[in-house]
């Protein structure tokens, strides 16, 4: 990187970080002297967030949330790139299950809740079935549109030199897709992250969103706060992780990009 | 003795017949009343002959390489390599596609793509390096091992896709059109680094072109394809000798002369359409 270059970058972090710090000084300065009940002062919020979550509560309640979510999201990711590689190879089994799927998506998961409730009670159980239940669809979605879309010419290499399926599938079939299966994956963290807090909500005896509910019940209005504003860190913080990984998975498609530019 | 002897009765009568051989193949996609793509085709292509396939745009010569390469089967006729009625994609047969840079993988070193196809066959690790390594030497790519088939000029990966094609060992080479999309000089350099790769091989290859020029330049024989439905309209010996010089060979009479007559043939084939349409 040049000198030069590094300083444009420098100022693109700069210019980010600009409008976020204003908004927060507004806010802080703002509630500063707030004695609505509602809208308690920034500083008390921050100081609650610290005593609350940082670490007293971090340990019992934050990640029993982490944990959840990320096993309903590995979950959904297995389950969703293989029935979806399956569904993409074979154009008919894709014909006749798509409507299907397409209607059983477009159900608001949240409102399957109630039933995964009834059915399977206050627990963890609940928490990752109904997340990996309602991340699934976009993997699996994704990945069928990948598989299925691989260049005819791809499919025509591994015919014509005789490549076994397995190795196919491999190094051919899913590098192909891995775009697609990459953005599906994306898209469904996010739905992760929104069911598991509702079902938290809903039903549980710990987590992030157990103790909102609990604060709001007892009118600890900055703990909701606090609560709230953890989540938006660590649901900052798992988009920069998921960009991590979306570097490792995508590494020769960047590159392929950076050639064409 | 009575055993040698059946053995090599074997081994002339194998040497005798075509390696590849289209026996009435006729194509069409879709339905029994779709119009016809290929009718009757009747082709020979014998061992270590070099035989170019022209024909005027449109014509099915795509459709044609894919039967023979055992990628769709024919609608009725039969293709044969080596005595066996294809019904598949043969083990004998390598292809180089057209669109070489789709036909290379981007996730996948040079080396590692060349070697890809040999990972299906019994062959130790240590043996498909060799086999890849050689296959990359003798399209001059000895350097680029490692790199990626996006940081290569186009001509330079369809050396690749030539040298993945050696490293199968097959019998034969079917080429589509494998030179058209590089430019004038690079496409003369791919031209001759594909007579030398036939030479040093002791390679059968098909390829399949709409360039007149290169067709004769390349092929012991020509075989003219009419427009649709396709057929053979004829095979024309190349007598240009084995030599071949993008100079000399290029500016003969002969050359001129095979090159006259292919293009008359496909230029009469062309002008009742023509007239059709008017």
């Amino acid at each position: 990187m040049t000198i030069k270059r590094s300083f444009r970058w420098l100022g693109n972090v700069g210019l980010e970080l600009i409008v976020p710090a204003a908004l927060i000084a507004a806010w802080w300065i703002a509630s500063l002297h707030s004695t609505d009940i509602y809208y308690p002062p920034l500083k008390e919020i921050v100081e609650t967030l610290h005593s609350f979550w940082f670490f007293a509560h971090f340990g019992s309640d934050a990640v029993p949330t982490l944990v959840h979510l990320g096993i309903g999201w590995a979950i959904a990711v297995v389950v969703g790139v293989v029935v979806g590689t399956v569904l993409g190879l074979s154009e008919l089994a894709a014909e006749v299950v798509k409507p299907l799927l397409e209607f059983v998506r477009s159900v608001p998961i949240v409102a399957l809740l109630p039933i995964g409730l009834l059915i399977l009670g206050i627990g963890p159980t609940f928490q990752v079935t109904v997340i990996a239940f309602g991340a699934v669809w976009p993997v699996l979605l994704n990945t069928m549109d990948g598989v299925g879309s691989v260049d005819p010419i791809l499919v025509d290499l591994g015919r014509s030199f005789r490549i076994p399926h397995r190795l196919r599938l491999l190094k051919i079939t899913l590098p192909a897709a891995m775009p697609n299966i990459v953005t599906g994956m994306r898209t469904s963290v996010s739905i992760a992250v929104s069911i598991v807090i509702f079902s938290e909500l809903m039903g549980a005896t710990s987590g992030i969103g157990y103790q909102i509910l609990l604060a709001q019940d007892t009118f600890a209005v900055a703990e909701v706060w606090a609560g709230v504003i953890l989540l938006g860190l660590l649901g900052y913080l798992l988009n920069v992780l998921f960009r991590g990984l979306e570097h490792i998975l995508l590494r020769q498609h960047r590159n392929m990009g950076d050639l064409q530019r | 003795m009575t055993t040698v002897t059946k053995t090599h009765d074997a081994t002339e009568e194998r040497h005798n017949r075509p390696l590849l051989s289209l026996q009435g193949v006729t194509k069409r996609y879709g339905s029994p009343a779709a119009p016809l793509v290929l009718e009757a085709i009747d082709l020979d292509v014998a061992r270590g002959r070099f035989v170019s396939i022209v024909g005027p745009s449109g014509a099915g010569k795509t459709t044609l390489l894919r039967c023979m390469a055992g990628l769709i089967s024919p609608s009725s006729g039969s293709v044969i390599m080596d005595g066996v009625e294809v019904t598949g994609p043969p083990s004998a047969l390598a292809l180089v596609f057209q669109d070489y840079s789709r036909s290379l993988l981007p996730w996948m070193s040079i080396r590692k793509n060349v070697e890809l196809p040999l990972r299906s066959q019994s062959i130790g690790k240590a043996d498909r390096r060799d086999r890849a390594v050689e296959g990359l030497a003798a399209v001059g790519l000895s350097e680029a091992t490692d790199r990626y088939p996006w940081q290569l000029s186009g001509g330079m990966q369809q050396r690749v896709a030539i040298a993945r094609a050696l490293a199968y060992r097959p019998e034969a080479l079917l080429m589509d059109e494998p030179f058209a999309s590089v430019d004038a000089q690079t496409r003369a350099d791919l031209e001759d680094l594909t007579l030398r790769v036939r030479e040093q091989f002791d390679m059968t290859i098909v390829l399949v072109t709409h360039d007149i020029d290169e067709a004769v330049y390349l092929g012991d024989e020509v075989i003219v394809l009419s427009g649709s439905p396709t057929c053979v309209r004829k095979r024309i010996e190349i007598d240009l000798g084995r030599e071949r010089d993008q100079l000399t060979t290029k500016s003969s009479s002969r050359f001129t002369h095979l090159r006259a007559e292919v293009l008359a043939l496909i230029q009469r084939d062309r002008a009742p359409a023509q007239d059709a349409t008017a």
